[in-house]
């Protein structure tokens, strides 16, 4: 889409503001609504401009609880992809091996997305992720009560950087190894 | 976009010398014009009044200047300084070329403050506007946005939306500890309120139609759920728990259901609708793609949603009650996802791929031509104003996200400025 950029404006008024002398002034007795000049069309009237106040959360509740995990691997996507690429097959492996001979163990499987587009459709590409990842250790020998899946979408990279090095690290699926119960 | 670059390498002179001269709380807004509509002169005098805690004619301008349709005139350039009709003299701003001029004073009485404000049409001598807001000391600022949505609906013929608030998610800190904290704030990022702090990842923000309460994700626990909190009161509850997902809350215009995108029971993500009263879920979409991101239209009686069912993300629309297949609205680019509909139901603000940048585009439902509005690299998060002529957005500066704002027919853009950290996901709320 082509754009014709023109005026390239800069409004900072209160830097004006700075530069003026402060001019006492009389509060003229001029009532709102009181027409001074004849004029066709005008609105005149009142209003009152309260809102209540925006309170915070009452409780400290938005603490972290569950358990933290240990993260044992990370499996890396393609953009926009859910595959597993063949690399990652000795990794599924070990895990779906160690789940399949200790039914007491458990992981907590994190989608993740890069931050590219819009952060709900990230959630879903990360669970998406992560529901192939555990398939994938369904198919291993692990039981479906030894896996949970959550997907944090964008909101948790591991690379901080805005370039394509830094958006491959970020699309994954931590295994997270959780305590045995 | 050579005009762009240029501009980009003056940029930092220009905002050096103004930081130089401007208090750390002033409010700086930088506009980029795009030669599509000349915006309107308006002088906005300073009101009279002493000792005030807030500059309301400062405000008042900056709000003009922010929906890009006005441009002001800098105090240093003002040929006088009138506080009442018998102490302007037009014939002097028509020297310095204003089509239409504010004066006004702010009048105390006990705890209560009386802003009065006049519009002039400069070219005529008529006037356009007398009026007065009353506010405590707290509702200043927000009597003179009320007195810029006045001046605004006076010359344009349409309600302004300064008298509103937005909601955003603000990311801080390291990556190894970060915080998230839902914060709302007036519409001109002043006044800003945390109303949840979270050291788990807290998402998609949602205005109740009433303007009281919001609905968010937030991730406590290593788990995702749905919350409703009370701006008022300050309580919440959540509302969906389930396995999996439970993402992108979007309220019914009744306020009674909220849309909700879920990956229960089969993992799959799909749209479903919760009725708030009895908790009970009706299945909107089933589909094996991805389906979320669901908005409702004005009307409460279809849906918009986003979908990857014909491989790439699309923008779909949903009968509720028909039993009908979605419908697929957008058609140009090979990505349009995060549908928000704008109040008369006529347009769409989405996310679209655009040049390999992910910028905000416009939708005409009914004809599904699309424009796009932003030009930034990576914008996100589009949310109408109450109005529907400006999108309020993320844009990302510097590598951290920046509240912007864009108008819808000129596309003319402004940032406001945020305190540090990383802003996701603004939603403006119903008029206050």
């Amino acid at each position: 889409m082509k754009r014709i950029l023109g005026v390239a404006l800069i409004v900072a008024f209160s830097t004006l503001l700075a530069a003026c002398p402060k001019k006492p002034t009389t509060v003229p007795n001029a009532g709102a609504g009181q027409v001074v000049a004849p004029s066709t069309g005008a609105t005149t009237g009142s209003s009152s401009a309260d809102a209540s106040q925006v309170r915070p959360l009452a409780s400290d509740s938005a603490a972290s609880s569950g358990s933290e995990g240990v993260l044992a691997s990370t499996i890396r996507f393609e953009y926009d992809s859910s595959e597993i690429k063949p690399e990652y097959a000795p990794v599924i492996a070990a895990q779906g091996k160690r789940l399949a001979g200790d039914r007491r163990a458990a992981v907590r499987l994190e989608g993740h997305t890069d931050e590219r587009g819009s952060a709900e459709y990230n959630v879903a590409l990360g669970e998406r992720r992560a529901q192939a990842v555990k398939k994938a250790l369904l198919l291993q020998g692990a039981t479906e009560s030894q896996l949970s899946t959550v997907s944090y979408g964008e909101e948790r990279p591991v690379a901080d950087g805005h370039d394509e090095a830094a958006w491959a690290q970020n699309r994954r699926v931590e295994i997270i190894v959780l305590a045995s119960h | 976009m050579a005009e762009l670059r240029r501009f980009s390498s003056l940029l930092p002179l220009l905002l050096l010398g103004l930081l130089l001269a401007v208090p750390a709380h002033a409010q700086l807004t930088v506009q980029i014009t795009q030669g599509v509509t000349t915006p309107i002169p308006v002088a906005v005098v300073p009101f009279a009044g002493d000792g005030l805690p807030v500059d309301v004619a400062a405000v008042v301008e900056a709000d003009l200047a922010r929906s890009g349709r006005f441009a002001g005139l800098a105090r240093a350039g003002m040929p006088q300084r009138p506080s009442t009709a018998a102490q302007l003299d037009l014939a002097q701003w028509r020297l310095v070329r204003m089509d239409f001029l504010v004066l006004g004073r702010v009048l105390k009485a006990a705890d209560r403050y009386s802003v009065e404000v006049e519009l002039y049409n400069v070219v005529t001598g008529v006037r356009l506007l007398s009026y007065s807001v009353t506010a405590g000391a707290n509702g200043l600022r927000l009597a003179a946005h009320r007195t810029a949505d006045l001046v605004y609906e006076k010359i344009l013929g349409v309600p302004g939306a300064f008298a509103s608030r937005i909601a955003y998610v603000l990311v801080e800190g390291p990556l190894a500890s970060r915080r998230w904290k839902l914060v709302v704030a007036d519409a001109d990022g002043e006044n800003p309120v945390v109303v949840v702090n979270s050291p788990q990842p807290l998402m998609s923000p949602s205005w109740a139609p009433d303007g009281t309460r919001l609905a968010y994700v937030s991730f406590e626990g290593h788990a995702s759920a749905v919350w409703v909190q009370n701006l008022v009161t300050g309580s919440r509850e959540k509302v969906s728990a389930r396995a999996g997902i439970n993402g992108a809350p979007a309220w019914s215009p009744d306020g009674q259901r909220l849309a909700l995108a879920l990956s229960q029971p089969d993992g799959n993500v799909d749209v479903f609708v919760m009725e708030l009263s009895s908790r009970s879920l009706l299945r909107i979409t089933d589909d094996p793609s991805i389906d979320t991101e669901p908005c409702f239209a004005p009307d409460g009686r279809s849906l918009y949603f986003t979908s990857d069912r014909a491989g790439r993300p699309q923008i779909y629309r949903i009968v509720l009650a028909a039993g009908e297949k979605p419908k697929r609205i957008t058609f140009e680019g090979n990505y349009n996802a995060r549908p928000r509909v704008s109040p008369d139901g006529s347009t769409l603000a989405v996310v679209t791929q655009d040049q390999g940048a992910y910028r905000i585009a416009t939708v005409d439902v009914a004809s599904g031509s699309s424009k796009v509005v932003t030009s930034g690299r990576l914008d996100e998060g589009p949310s109408f104003a109450p109005n529907g002529q400006t999108v309020v957005y993320a844009a990302r500066e510097h590598g951290r996200g920046v509240l912007a704002t864009a108008a819808v027919d000129s596309g003319v853009t402004s940032r406001i400025s945020a305190a540090s950290g990383d802003v996701r996901e603004p939603a403006w709320s119903p008029r206050l």
